[in-house]
């Protein structure tokens, strides 16, 4: 058992390192061969560095034993046609879903929490706003905005919508919320789009997608199962630019 | 004393990486318990999975601050300081290509594709002809984020408005769309969020805001985000333009 477990961490930490040797590759040569200077503070720098490798490989070895497994059953679990009360190949109403889509949201509102990228961004925020962003408040913003991508996305695979047709209208709610929103946040906005869907939440919404599409009648997981991961890639930037504007519209109203 | 005060802090630390995880705990347990009402399968794995990720998360956190930020400020500064605007640009292509080229979520979606792509007939069902697809789906999704990087710290140097592009982009999004195959779209649109890894996102962002810092009239804030907005933007034009020279 023990012995399971340090050979399983060993694994992990080998592709850890493999996904971590282009970027060592990268910068030894950039500071070798092009910058030719030694980096500053490099013994508490490289520490950092093995805090990093060592952190995430500690970290997706507890996701496959705690987030994914269950994350599966209880995706499979809540679209399984006897769960929902339908029966055979008889095409369900879109409404008894209404699990899947709390479901879908929750579990969306809660892995981007725990994203390490998106706490990354939030700490960067912080210090460089001076303060005035706050990392939790960027973090819980950014987390509703996945919320609602992956209900609006369970929806889209129950009914079959064609997907261009949300992101095109998402687009351009972006578009005009860009015009209005307060010139500070906007790149911070979109850059909180790409964030969210990494090490926690990508594999977990994958499964989420192939296995509902695989579930509801008549749809193909090969059509039907993406689409998910683009959501909640877009309806974050909403999110912020929302909560942006409406703090610039509250204050104003504050100082008259 | 001293270990005293060093056991007060490491337990702050590990009580913040509980919060983040606080969510995910509660969603769990609230629908095993209230909605499917099953018993916990494997509980010991469980329990032991998340005091991993908590420790894990503590560590990360730390050495993110320790390591990848400070790594990622001190290269902008020292580039900058440089003044070649090529080794800048070969840094920041790079730095978008190796960490894209060999990601693991990458990789799944790409072979994903290429069994879609050919059991819809729309490439030929061998597995060189498969491989082959993958391969330079691959390349063009990292060569694609190579390419955003350097427009980004392009924009930084030069000051170009950030939205200009993002909504050129967007179009450019929706016209490729017209004419893409319907197959590839899906697939194209998810290309986008999964290509920023959790070590690449703190180490462009540094960059970014470390660019913004030492150049003259840039903020921070205002210019040193945004990097992130190219490298999720530019794959799906990419991977759409993929299939329409393939099919």
């Amino acid at each position: 058992m023990m012995f399971d477990y340090f050979t399983d961490f060993a694994l992990v930490l080998f592709y850890t390192l493999r996904d971590v040797l282009p970027i060592l590759v990268l910068i030894i040569f950039f500071q070798l061969v092009v910058l030719k200077q030694p980096i500053p503070h490099l013994k508490r720098v490289t520490l950092g560095g093995v805090y990093v490798v060592l952190g995430l490989a500690l970290f997706l070895m507890g996701l496959e034993k705690a987030l994914f497994p269950v994350g599966n059953i209880m995706a499979t679990q809540l679209s399984d046609p006897s769960f929902i009360g339908v029966t055979g190949a008889e095409l369900a109403n879109w409404k008894s879903y209404y699990w899947i889509y709390i479901f879908a949201a929750m579990i969306g509102f809660s892995t981007t929490i725990a994203e390490p990228s998106l706490i990354a961004v939030a700490i960067k925020a912080g210090e460089v706003s001076g303060g005035t962003i706050k990392p939790w408040g960027l973090r819980i913003t950014v987390a509703i905005g996945v919320a609602f991508a992956l209900a609006v996305g369970t929806f889209r695979i129950v009914t079959g919508t064609p997907l261009f047709v949300y992101i095109m209208v998402g687009y351009i709610i972006v578009i005009i919320q860009t015009f209005f929103a307060p010139k500070k946040l906007i790149a911070l906005a979109y850059d909180s789009g790409g964030v969210t869907t990494s090490t926690v939440t990508v594999p977990i919404v994958a499964a989420l997608g192939l296995g509902l599409s695989s579930a509801v009648p008549g749809r193909n997981p090969a059509v039907d199962g993406f689409g998910l991961i683009a959501f909640a890639s877009l309806f974050p930037i909403i999110a912020v630019l929302g909560y942006a504007q409406f703090m610039s519209i509250k204050n104003r109203i504050i100082k008259n | 004393m001293k270990y005293k005060l060093y056991s007060l802090i490491i337990l702050k630390k590990l009580w913040a990486s509980v919060t983040d995880l606080i969510p995910i705990i509660v969603v769990v347990v609230f629908f095993q318990t209230a909605v499917i009402q099953q018993p916990f399968p494997q509980i010991g794995e469980v329990i032991f999975g998340i005091l991993l990720v908590i420790v894990g998360l503590m560590l990360f956190i730390e050495g993110l601050e320790m390591g990848l930020f400070p790594i990622g400020e001190s290269m902008a500064f020292a580039l900058a300081k440089k003044g070649s605007l090529f080794w800048l640009m070969v840094f920041s292509f790079l730095l978008g290509f190796s960490t894209t080229v060999a990601e693991p979520a990458l990789i799944a979606v790409a072979k994903e594709a290429s069994v879609i792509s050919s059991g819809a007939g729309l490439i030929e069902n061998n597995q060189e002809t498969m491989e082959t697809y993958a391969m330079g789906l691959r390349l063009t999704v990292a060569f694609s984020v190579g390419l955003a990087i350097v427009i980004g710290v392009l924009r930084i140097l030069k000051g170009w408005p950030l939205h200009y592009l993002i909504i050129g982009g967007y179009v450019m999004v929706m016209l490729m769309t017209i004419i893409a195959p319907e197959e590839i779209i899906g697939l194209a649109y998810d290309a986008g969020g999964v290509t920023t890894s959790t070590i690449t996102v703190p180490l462009v962002t540094a960059l970014g805001v470390g660019l913004a810092t030492v150049i003259k009239g840039r903020s921070p804030l205002l210019d040193g985000f945004g990097l992130i907005a190219f490298a999720s933007l530019l794959p799906m034009i990419f991977v759409m333009a993929y299939g329409l020279f393939w099919f």
